[in-house]
């Protein structure tokens, strides 16, 4: 890539302002570095990323409603988290966190257990028990147009 | 208390606080060199590791590998500490700041609270310098970052002791005794080799076999998985290989600018002319990146389209193996 060629699109860093930097040919075939404000594929592969997980956390959601699975599961969609992370987290095995998913389980589950995922996700535990309380962050969608 | 220290930005994290560091210690190592005599180029895909829910694809070593090879290369020695207690983590950061000495820190990203929201993910291998303190902050230089930056005692204990896989356990490292001359010479024909018996390694997920493995999978995905998942792979691979550490294009002209400088240290011609083929190579894996990011734009999944971008991965595949047995002769 030469020094020119350094792409300057849009991209998901512009929210802080921040440059990436890069490794390009100078003119007199020298590497230089540059800074990038970012690149439309990588930029787009973000988004789909993102675009993901906020599927994930709204079927999640439907689920929750729907008592098909506990708020924990919708907790760590929300958290981009899977089961095995999440288990590290609550410092559990992945069985038992898949066990708690499941409503019933969910309604047995003592305060104190309660609290562990609840210190993990940062709510309270009226927020962990009922998760109309919880604002669902927002998740920005800035693919560009062009191309 | 704060330490002189002098922050500057790099392309790749590790790379950067080998290079930031050493430069504290009055060794003059660019960003390349250190990854070179590293060897931190590498491509292995693994898997049986999901990151977002997809196998992951490393374009690197793993973490921590390029900072002990370039230390052992060159003849310095590292101390490294893991930690159960984050009182002890904090404690044993403290009193190495007190003594004036910047450490480096493996870190998960998902707190790192100075990056932009969409960036962080549960991603453990990342790396950062602190360098001082000031009431409860302290001062980092996060060598991605443009300019310093600074994290509380409660946000940087949450990077240190992030969970999943690669968990940092909190851990510290930094250059304790150095040699009065570095082995740069040495060290960088022995990076060099090593590099290339990864890229050749006789194994399916690995090196060049593993890219090859790699375009056989994506041919694969749209019939095996669907039109969603296929995207979501792909589109993966992109992210593994220019967000997350920027593996592929960037990494093989961090490599370029390596065989640049190496050229004209071991004063051996051949490397820069091979500095010109991977910068060639590098904007192939680019290439790649652009068709690959239509796809899932489209959110279609012609097969076709697959084919292509996988026939693109094979003809990297086939340069990179060309290239890496010229290297090997070479030194």
């Amino acid at each position: 890539m030469k020094k020119e060629e350094v792409p300057q699109d849009k991209s998901n860093l512009q929210s802080t302002s921040q440059k990436e930097l890069c490794y390009a040919v100078g003119e007199d075939g020298k590497y230089v570095t540059e800074l990038s404000s970012g690149w439309d594929p990588k930029t787009i592969a973000l988004n789909n990323a993102i675009e993901e997980i906020q599927s994930r956390i709204s079927i999640a959601k439907e689920r929750v409603l729907n008592k098909q699975t506990s708020p924990i599961e919708f907790y760590m969609e929300c958290h981009k988290m899977d089961v095995s992370i999440l288990a590290s987290y609550v410092g559990l095995w992945q069985w038992r966190v898949k066990r708690h998913f499941k409503p019933k389980v969910f309604k047995m589950l003592s305060n104190s257990m309660l609290q562990r995922y609840a210190d993990v996700f940062e709510i309270s535990l009226e927020e962990l028990k009922d998760i109309t309380l919880y604002k669902t962050p927002d998740l920005k969608n800035n693919t560009p147009d062009e191309n | 208390m704060k330490i002189e220290f002098k922050h500057q930005q790099s392309a790749h994290c590790e790379n950067g606080v080998i290079s930031n560091l050493m430069r504290h210690h009055g060794f003059n190592i660019s960003e390349p060199l250190a990854f070179g005599i590293g060897s931190g180029l590498f491509f292995c895909y693994v898997p049986f590791v999901k990151v977002n829910h997809a196998p992951a694809v490393t374009y690197r070593a793993l973490p921590g590998v390029i900072f002990k090879r370039f230390a052992k290369r060159v003849g310095i020695k590292i101390k490294r500490e893991k930690f159960k207690d984050p009182k002890l983590a904090k404690a044993r950061l403290d009193e190495n700041l007190n003594n004036n000495n910047p450490v480096g820190l493996q870190v998960g990203v998902y707190n790192l609270v100075y990056f932009p929201d969409d960036y962080r993910f549960h991603f453990n291998a990342h790396n950062l310098v602190v360098y001082g303190k000031e009431d409860s902050n302290y001062l980092i230089s996060d060598p991605v970052m443009e300019t310093v930056t600074t994290l509380t005692d409660k946000e940087l204990e949450k990077v240190r002791f992030a969970k999943g896989a690669f968990a940092p356990k909190g851990q510290i490292y930094y250059p304790i005794d150095f040699p009065e001359k570095l082995k740069i010479e040495s060290a960088i024909v022995k990076g060099i080799k090593h590099t290339c018996k990864d890229m050749l390694a006789p194994m399916p997920l690995i090196g060049v076999k593993g890219i090859r493995y790699t375009a056989k999978l994506i041919k694969k995905w749209p019939k095996t998985k669907g039109v969603k998942l296929a995207n979501h792979y792909l589109g993966q691979i992109v992210r593994m290989q220019e967000e997350i550490g920027t593996g592929g294009g960037g990494f093989r002209y961090i490599y370029g600018a390596f065989l640049q400088e190496a050229s004209s240290i071991l004063k051996n011609p051949r490397l820069e002319v091979l500095s010109k083929e991977i910068t060639e190579i590098g904007d192939l894996w680019r290439d790649f990146a652009l068709e690959a990011s239509r796809i899932y734009k489209n959110r279609s999944a012609q097969v076709d389209a697959y084919v292509k971008v996988a026939t693109q991965l094979e003809h990297i595949a086939d340069r990179e193996e060309e290239f890496f047995k010229k290297l090997k002769k070479a030194i």
